[in-house]
């Protein structure tokens, strides 16, 4: 038996994170550190308004004055914040704008990530924000878009381009004080994605964006920004990946959603960020703060995210149930395996009557790792005859991983009800021994039952993916036999 | 097809099989009775390459082929199949999914190509006719909620999806009612083919009515201690255990 458990960890170690490659592109760096004079620096090198400069600045003097959050069930080193680069661009050959004149090597990379940019080639009808290290380098189909108005490009563009919006909305959901993190990110965000759809409007593509971190000690902080006008639709995805390095790298964006009267915003993730080798080296360090609100009555958010990568995942996407009548939704499979950690979940704050919500949570742990779910739901007075159903399931690979769950309940009044369910399971030696009699190999087996385990979070996802991130839980877990 | 030399196995440093000796040929159909704990559901985990028992003596060929180095999936692919005695419970895999994976992991293994979907349905069409099992129960998770008379039948059923060579039932007529108990046994009996051999496990002679053993063995404290042909049986229903406790200490 021990034998078994070693060949395929030995296994494991030689299966190779897929997207671990590095591009050598040239880029243009900023110094290491953090500082005002950074600050400023990359504003200028964005050539942003004062406004987004005061922004910054606001947010980085206010960020000096915060200490780290340890409340989570993390182990998290020491991060020396003046041991980054915040700002990292591939240095393009001509500016972007047209397809011809993004750099060869970009697209290539773009290639091997398997999300080709050029939009010929593009068949599977989708929109795509491409975001390496800090700066968007490409965005398909914005002409198509912008015929129904809608507005789909890089942060740094929209500020430019877009300038009300962004003033009216950036910071409106996730306040630049919120958190540690998010204050961080609001000091230093390099760009990222916007989106506006219009009245009415149902975008008729999925739109999507793809972040890779390239350049060696670069951190990355985008800023994503979704707002669905009255009764408009969008269905958004990110995916992201990273090259195998052995330092950790800071991951810590801020991705807010806002959802006007009748409108509905369903945000999806597969994260896969290069988790780190299987001894706990190296690895992303992922801070997310990622919050959607549900102003208008009627409104809906649904977030889905299946979260593989990362060597540590803090990461709460959340709803504000502010409109009446609006729904909140969080479907999500956690996986860890070998060193990493996960403390993710959700918060559903319920202030607008009849609201409603649900989370699906189904944690898998294996290897060494911690797996912890927490998730806050909040019913203040007013929001009377409100519903929230959570089930958090954890699956267990092995006995030297953990799963924790972290429930807060807070009901304010009588006539909201709050459900919760909470299971663990292991996967038995039984289970496994009753597919390999089937001629199924354990690895195969694990698949099945763990792709199993997490149906009702998959579903939820855009059709193209599924598929996608059933393969991904299947590679991410091999070699973790229970 | 199945040559068994003296095999011995333990669990935890307590011996439970002591030297089988059992050869078993294509076209044959075995029958292994003996009282509880005897070593029956024992013997078909070795065979099968459950990994909880220490082999500590014996060899075992199959078709050729040194059977206990082999994984236990490959030995499932190279036709060894177990009904379970107790079958296990896999919620959130349907039987379809776990059906289509096993029948195409076999089909890897013998250089074919995966079956396409409508093949694939027509298949378990077929075979849900010959064992009579409900079909809805083909699109709940394996074995989960099933009672105890479906899971035996459902053992059945992937029988005969698989096709195996050699079929090793343990106990599948336990807990059958009597139309049940017909419908397993004529399986069995249609799967039957000159180049396909089963071992069947049983405490009752009337399983044997239905699908009619060339041999029956008796183990008895992990050894074959009599073997003879399908007469042993009835002989045995009628004297108990007990006489063989004492033929065997007559010899
Ligand atoms: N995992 C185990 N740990 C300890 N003892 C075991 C284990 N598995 C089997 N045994 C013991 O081995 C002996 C043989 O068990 P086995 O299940 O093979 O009997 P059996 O002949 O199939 O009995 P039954 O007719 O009741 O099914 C029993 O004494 C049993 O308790
Ligand atoms: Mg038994």
């Amino acid at each position: 038996m021990e034998n078994d458990q070693d060949n395929i960890i030995r296994e494991v170690t030689q299966t190779d994170y897929k997207y671990g490659f590095f591009t050598d592109i040239d880029t243009d760096n900023i110094p290491y550190g953090l500082n005002e004079d950074i600050i400023r620096l990359i504003s200028g090198k964005k050539n942003e308004p004062d406004w987004m400069l005061e922004f910054r600045l606001k947010s980085y003097r206010h960020w000096l004055g915060m200490e780290m959050p340890q409340w989570a069930h993390l182990k998290i080193p020491e991060i020396n914040y003046q041991d980054i680069i915040y700002y990292s661009a591939p240095k393009q050959r001509i500016k972007p704008g047209k397809f011809e004149d993004v750099d060869p090597q970009l697209l290539e990379t773009f290639n091997k990530l398997g999300i080709p940019l050029d939009e010929q080639k593009l068949l599977t009808g989708m929109a795509v924000d491409a975001v390496i290290d800090s700066v968007s380098v490409k965005t398909t189909f914005k002409k198509n878009l912008a015929e129904l108005g809608i507005i789909f490009c890089s942060m740094g563009e929209a500020i430019q381009e877009h300038p009300d919006l962004v003033k009216k909305y950036l910071g409106s959901v996730v306040p630049y004080r919120d958190n540690y993190f998010a204050t961080l990110n609001s000091a230093v965000f390099t760009d990222g994605s916007f989106c506006y759809i219009p009245k009415g409007v149902r975008c008729p593509m999925e739109l999507s964006t793809y972040f890779r971190i390239n350049a060696a000690n670069t951190g990355q902080f985008e800023r994503t920004l979704l707002i669905a006008d009255d009764e408009s639709y969008v269905s958004y995805l990110e995916g992201c990946t990273a090259p195998m390095r052995d330092e950790h790298q800071l991951h810590a964006a801020v991705v807010e959603l806002v959802a006007l009267n009748d409108a509905s915003i369903k945000y999806s993730t597969v994260q896969n960020w290069y988790p780190g080798d299987k001894e706990g080296k190296g690895g992303i360090f992922n801070f997310v703060t990622k919050r959607g609100m549900c102003k208008g009555k009627n409104s809906r958010i649904s977030w889905t995210q299946i979260e593989t990568g990362s060597a540590i995942t803090w990461k709460y996407p959340s709803c504000v149930l502010r409109g009446d009548n609006s729904t909140g939704e969080f479907y999500s499979v956690a996986v860890t395996n070998h060193h990493q950690q996960a403390d993710t979940g959700t918060k559903m704050i319920h202030l607008g009557k009849n609201s409603k919500s649900t989370i699906i949570s189904k944690g898998i742990s294996a290897g060494k790792s911690n797996n912890s779910y927490r998730g806050l739901v909040r019913v203040t007075q007013n929001a009377v005859n409100s519903r929230n159903y959570s089930q958090c399931d954890s699956l267990l690979l092995g006995d030297k991983c953990g799963a924790h769950t972290f429930p807060y309940i807070e009901v304010a009044n009588k006539t909201s009800i709050v459900e919760h369910e909470a299971t663990t399971s292991k996967i038995s030696e039984d289970q496994m021994f009753y597919c390999n009699q089937r001629g199924i190999s354990t690895e195969d087996a694990i698949g099945l039952i763990v792709n199993g385990y997490a149906k009702e979070v998959l579903n939820k996802l855009p059709v193209e993916f599924a598929v996608e991130a059933q393969k991904l839980l299947q590679i991410s877990l091999e070699g973790s036999v229970g | 097809m199945l040559k068994i030399r003296n095999l011995s196995a333990s669990i935890d440093g307590k011996m439970i099989l002591k030297g089988i000796n059992l050869d078993v040929n294509a076209g044959e159909v075995h029958a292994i009775m003996g009282p509880n704990g005897s070593g029956k559901s024992t013997l078909a985990a070795v065979l099968t390459g459950r990994n909880l028992y220490e082999i500590t003596e014996g060899q075992v060929t199959y078709l050729g082929k040194d059977l206990l180095t082999m994984a236990p999936e490959d030995r499932a692919r190279a036709g060894i199949f177990l009904g379970f005695q107790y079958p296990i419970e896999i919620p959130g895999v349907s039987m379809a999914n776990f059906m289509r994976t096993a029948v195409n992991e076999i089909r890897k293994f013998k250089g074919q190509q995966p079956m396409n979907a409508s093949d694939f349905m027509k298949l378990i069409r077929e075979k849900i006719a010959l064992v009579e099992i409900d079909t809805k129960l083909i699109n709940r998770s394996v074995n989960e909620g099933f009672s105890g008379g479906e899971k035996k039948k459902n053992e059945i059923f992937q029988m005969a999806m698989l096709e195996p060579m050699l079929s090793i039932l343990d106990e599948t007529d336990s807990g059958l009612d009597i139309d049940a108990l017909k419908i397993v046994a004529n399986g069995v009996n249609m799967l039957k083919r000159p180049d396909n051999a089963s071992i069947v496990i049983t405490h009752y002679q009337r399983l044997l009515d239905y699908i009619v053993p060339d041999f029956v063995h008796i183990l008895y404290d992990g050894r074959i201690v009599k073997s003879a042909g399908k007469e042993l049986a009835v002989e045995l229903e009628a004297k108990g255990y007990d006489w063989i406790k004492n033929h065997d200490g007559d010899e």
